[in-house]
């Protein structure tokens, strides 16, 4: 079976029906054990204090802040090449999401700044591509509110995605290309000595894939929803027609 | 059972209780719209089952 038999919504209504409730189980059980291990259970670093307990919620709301901006590229690519709804609703469905998690990263960044740097904000690159990241966000959201037209919604909002990738990518990369600035490196990295250690690293990799499953569960069920308003907005034309 | 935070009680406990604010916000808002617009559409399918009889 091909992938591409997912993108009829029949079909995806249909799996997305069946898998969910183990992926949102499964994600409500990694979140809570990933922040109850690191709130309750990790040590303080020695130079941040219980301070670091704060990476929990950062680190994981960071990383899907930006993935679920390229996401949402994928699926605007997949709309604007293969016009097949079910991924243009995906993209839809996953930017209130992303919207959050940028909120949370940016919040949590101030409130772990403002003790560690001595100021809640800075015009540091990677704060500001982030703060441009949910400037996007609410763009996204905006363009897809004003339209009424669901198709050219969606033809415009996938542009538009392609545009604010370009700050996506900075949001990941800033922290290499800019030497100067507040914020410090990755704290996840293929290379050992450059992460974090490992009685943190090890809820951390928890709690990231607690919130990787959040998202996943509120995006198939955030999809559902936009499936089903399309059809409810195509009986109610219908409605008025006759 | 509640970790010693130290000097940055404040700052950590107000980091996750803005996240878990949000958090759930963001889960019960998009609860209800799923169930909202699912009761909406039920609705509409009734009208039109009821005018195709």
């Amino acid at each position: 079976m091909s992938l591409w038999e997912y993108a009829n919504p029949t079909r995806f209504m249909a799996l997305s029906g069946r898998v969910l409730p183990f992926v949102a189980a499964l994600g409500l059980l990694a979140l809570g054990t990933g922040l109850v291990w690191g709130f309750f259970f990790t040590p303080d670093d020695y130079r941040q204090g219980a301070t670091v307990k704060i990476i929990y919620l950062h680190v994981p709301s960071a990383m899907i802040a930006i993935n679920a901006w390229f996401m949402m590229l994928v699926a605007s690519l997949i709309w604007l090449i293969r016009r097949h709804h079910v991924s243009a609703l995906a993209a839809r469905a996953a930017a209130p999401v992303g919207m959050v998690m940028t909120l949370i990263a940016l919040a949590t960044g101030a409130i772990w700044g403002q003790p560690m740097w001595g100021t809640w904000w800075a015009w540091d690159p990677r704060l500001t591509s982030f703060l441009i990241l949910f400037l996007f966000y609410l763009g996204y959201l905006a363009l897809w509110a004003a339209i009424d037209d669901p198709d050219s919604a969606a033809d415009l909002t996938s542009v538009l995605c392609l545009v604010g990738s370009v700050f996506a990518v900075l949001s990941r990369y800033a922290v290499n290309f800019w030497s100067q600035g507040l914020h410090q490196g990755a704290s996840l990295s293929l290379d050992t000595e450059e992460n974090v250690a490992d009685v943190f690293y090890q809820p951390l990799l928890v709690a990231i894939g607690g919130f990787v499953l959040l998202f996943l569960t509120l995006v198939l069920i955030g999809t559902r929803t936009e499936i089903r308003a399309r059809r409810l907005k195509a009986l109610l034309q219908q409605e008025r027609m006759e | 059972m509640m970790p010693d935070l130290g000097q940055y009680g404040g700052t950590v406990l107000g980091a996750y209780g803005v996240s878990v604010v949000l958090m759930v916000a963001l889960v019960v808002w998009v609860l209800w719209r799923g169930r909202r617009v699912a009761a909406a559409l039920a609705q509409a399918e009734a009208r039109k089952a009821g005018r195709n009889v």
